[in-house]
């Protein structure tokens, strides 16, 4: 019998070939984007304030951060006014935490549409980065409107330097480090859920970990050693250092922090494309 | 024709029970067995997919199914709760991946296990049919061209600006069926969409689907339902507790399903049956021939039915019906209706035997069911059995080498006379 050559193959899990994975996405684009559009607009739908919430919750943070480690605390800002010292911090620091946090309930949340249906599962964990980076834009739109007010109307002097050319790199590699372990933790997760609770307070410990709430220069010796391991935090510090000329910009750990992550991204999105297979037998 | 889509010795274990730490220690000897360079060694228990058995850590959804499906076949999916149909549509539409295996196909597979999926009710109509119709893996230019189209015939104009979520329960139905409905993939999986909707709309999705199959496209449809099988599919597949147990013509796969649910009935030529405790009873029936099997040109297929009268009862009535396997009711008959009752002649309690006469040439040859019934003027039967006795009745003579003429078009096949006048 004339044996017919397929386009297509399934194998059984153990002779599984992946697809090349940027063709898959880019053949699926317009899913991407109709998921982020979705994102997007059913957020505040049926809210009076709309998009104006996006404002709001950094703004109201940013306050109580001011009032509760700024000035009950006495917290050093490295001379940089309160309110832009947390507000930097936070808009960075949000995005990165909902993208993490999102990303890392991709299975479970989305279980009824992939068990139905199937196109690659890594589109939905990278709607989510996506829509994020837009909320993203908003507030850094916040953000600068607050800073130029503070450079042009107010006697406070700091500079923003060259670095601020990096700043879409810090974000990109940023949302990475949020997809690649919220990837991660969705794939370990469908079977045994015990990391889900870990999550909870997993990204508020990371959070104090990370110099948000005090400049990384307020450390030395050891400590600021395992404050720095956290690659979220020469990232934050690099993104403060771009705008207000203070603090600490060092290549060595912003290199650490870059290649951790795309490791842990490859990894990641190699465990979940083994995971998306079979996940919704053990989910 | 060329085959488009091959499936090879495709087999899906399940584990059953709950994920707890229980499973850790299966997972562990996997691994192990894995990094040993060993087979897994779970794949060697497992058992046949029988709900009522208990026991076992594994089961078998589908094992070791084979077949080929050429381009523009309509392919139906057929068997019980737990046969394996949806497991296979899952496998197919790559959602979970097989545990031994291989599935080879040529162009898009576009699977419909459900209408609507992916529906956001806070999105318009409109909205979602975008975001549902790129879910099923619909391009962007083949939406925009197909988008009045399914509005159309989603019947839904009037609402496709408001959110979904204030559709009635139907509405979104049509919606997603009509999205589904301009899906154009090589190969089309369908999943029990039919069984939804008001009759207007099911007739419109039948009518849909028969104009998809003429197309050319391929599809795999599984359904309960034997008449939309019949109506769409030129072949089948039947699935009995993971195995596929027929592959080929949509009649005879049909015929072959519907027997595998009457093994409790004993296919014999003489049946007994037990005394049910009322006045009247019937106690056997029994064909004249020695097996179960007439042959089409008899002139008269005959059965004897005794009945045990334990009084006399003045007005019995014995009617019997006939019904093909399809469940179609053929003929009903009772003694009543003959001009002399045989009834009228019995004046006392007693065992008879009574002579039934099916005329020959008129059913055509395939498997039919007599049910029987004994009873009075009013109230209830002293007793019925349904579905009594089986007989088939064998093609036994070929037209001019036409030997399934009356196989599977007609319901009836008497000879009609024909003549030449002039």
């Amino acid at each position: 019998m004339q044996s017919t050559i397929f386009e297509n193959n399934i194998y059984s899990n153990s002779i599984y070939k992946n697809k090349n994975l940027i063709k898959n996405i880019i053949d699926h684009k317009y899913l991407l984007w109709l998921f982020v559009k979705r994102d997007f607009v059913t957020n505040y739908k049926q809210t009076i304030l709309g998009p104006l919430w996006f404002f709001i919750q950094p703004v109201f943070t940013t306050i109580i951060f001011t009032v509760i480690f700024g000035n009950f605390a006495g917290i050093s800002t490295n001379g940089i006014p309160k309110i832009l010292f947390y507000l930097s911090g936070l808009v960075l620091w949000n995005f990165f935490a909902d993208c993490l946090i999102k990303t890392s309930d991709t299975f479970n949340t989305n279980q009824h549409i992939f068990g139905k249906v199937y196109f690659p599962r890594i589109i939905v964990p990278l709607s989510i980065v996506i829509s994020n980076c837009l909320k993203l834009s908003i507030q850094f739109l916040l953000f600068i409107s607050i800073y130029i007010y503070y450079f042009y109307f107010t006697s406070e002097t700091f500079q923003p330097n060259y670095v601020v050319l990096i700043i879409p790199f810090l974000i990109f590699i940023i949302s990475m480090f949020g997809l690649g372990l919220g990837v991660l933790i969705t794939s370990m997760t469908t079977k045994y859920r015990d990391l889900k609770f870990l999550i909870q307070f997993g990204v508020q410990l990371l959070m104090y970990s990370s110099p948000i709430i005090y400049p990384i220069t307020s450390l030395n010796g050891d400590l600021k050693t395992v404050i720095l391991l956290n690659p979220v935090s020469s990232i934050i510090e690099t993104f403060k250092y771009a705008f207000f000329g203070v603090g600490e910009f060092s290549l060595f750990w912003l290199a650490y922090s870059t290649i951790f992550i795309l490791i842990l991204l490859f990894i990641s999105i190699f465990i979940f494309n083994r995971m998306e297979k079979n996940f919704m037998d053990t989910i | 024709m060329s085959t488009i889509l091959q499936v090879k010795d495709l087999s899906k274990q399940y584990r059953l029970g709950e994920i707890g730490t229980g499973t850790i220690s299966h997972d562990l000897n996997r691994f192990f067995a894995k990094i040993r360079g060993k087979e897994d060694p779970f794949l060697m228990i497992g058992e046949d997919n029988d709900r009522e058995k208990n026991g076992g850590d594994y089961v078998w959804a589908l094992k070791n199914i084979s077949f080929k499906v050429s381009k523009g076949e309509v392919l139906g999916i057929i068997g019980n709760n737990g046969a394996g149909k949806s497991t296979l549509l899952k496998l197919l539409s790559s959602i979970t991946s097989p545990t031994t295996g291989e599935i080879n196909y040529n162009g898009r597979i576009a699977s419909l296990l459900e209408v609507g999926t992916g529906f956001h009710p806070e999105l318009t109509g409109k909205e979602n049919i975008f975001l549902n119709g790129a879910i099923l893996g619909m391009a962007k230019h083949e939406i925009y061209e197909k988008l009045e189209e399914i509005i159309d015939f989603s019947g839904c104009t009037k609402y496709i600006d408001t959110p979904v979520k204030r559709y009635s329960s139907g509405m979104k139905v049509r919606l997603g069926f009509a999205v589904a409905a301009h899906l154009e993939p090589e190969i089309l999986i369908i999943d029990e969409v039919l069984a939804v909707g008001d009759a207007e709309f099911q007739k419109k999705c039948i009518g849909k689907m028969q104009e998809v199959a003429q197309t050319g496209k391929t599809v795999l449809f599984v359904s309960h339902n034997m008449n939309s099988i019949r109506n769409l599919c030129s072949k089948t597949l039947v699935l009995e507790k993971g195995k596929l147990i027929f592959n080929g013509f949509v009649d005879d796969g049909i015929e072959h399903y519907l027997n595998i649910h009457d093994k409790s009935y004993k296919e014999q030529s003489k049946i007994n049956f037990k005394d049910n405790g009322s006045i009247a009873y019937i106690s056997s029936i029994q064909t004249d021939s020695d097996n179960k099997y007439f042959e089409f040109n008899q002139k008269d297929y005959n059965f004897l039915i005794s009945i045990n009268l334990k009084e006399h009862i003045s007005d019995l009535i014995l009617g019997i019906i006939i019904e093909d396997f399809k469940g179609n009711m053929l003929l009903v008959s009772t003694t009543d209706e003959l001009e002399n009752d045989i009834f009228k002649t019995i004046n006392k309690s007693g065992e008879y035997e009574i002579s039934c006469k099916v005329p020959g040439m008129i059913l055509k040859p395939g498997k039919y069911y007599l049910t029987l019934s004994l009873r009075g003027m009013s109230g209830k039967p002293f007793h019925k059995i349904d579905k009594g006795l089986i007989f088939h009745i064998q093609d036994n003579i070929t037209f001019r080498g036409l030997k399934n003429r009356y196989r599977n078009i007609p319901i009836i096949a008497p000879k009609i006379g024909f003549s030449l006048k002039n």
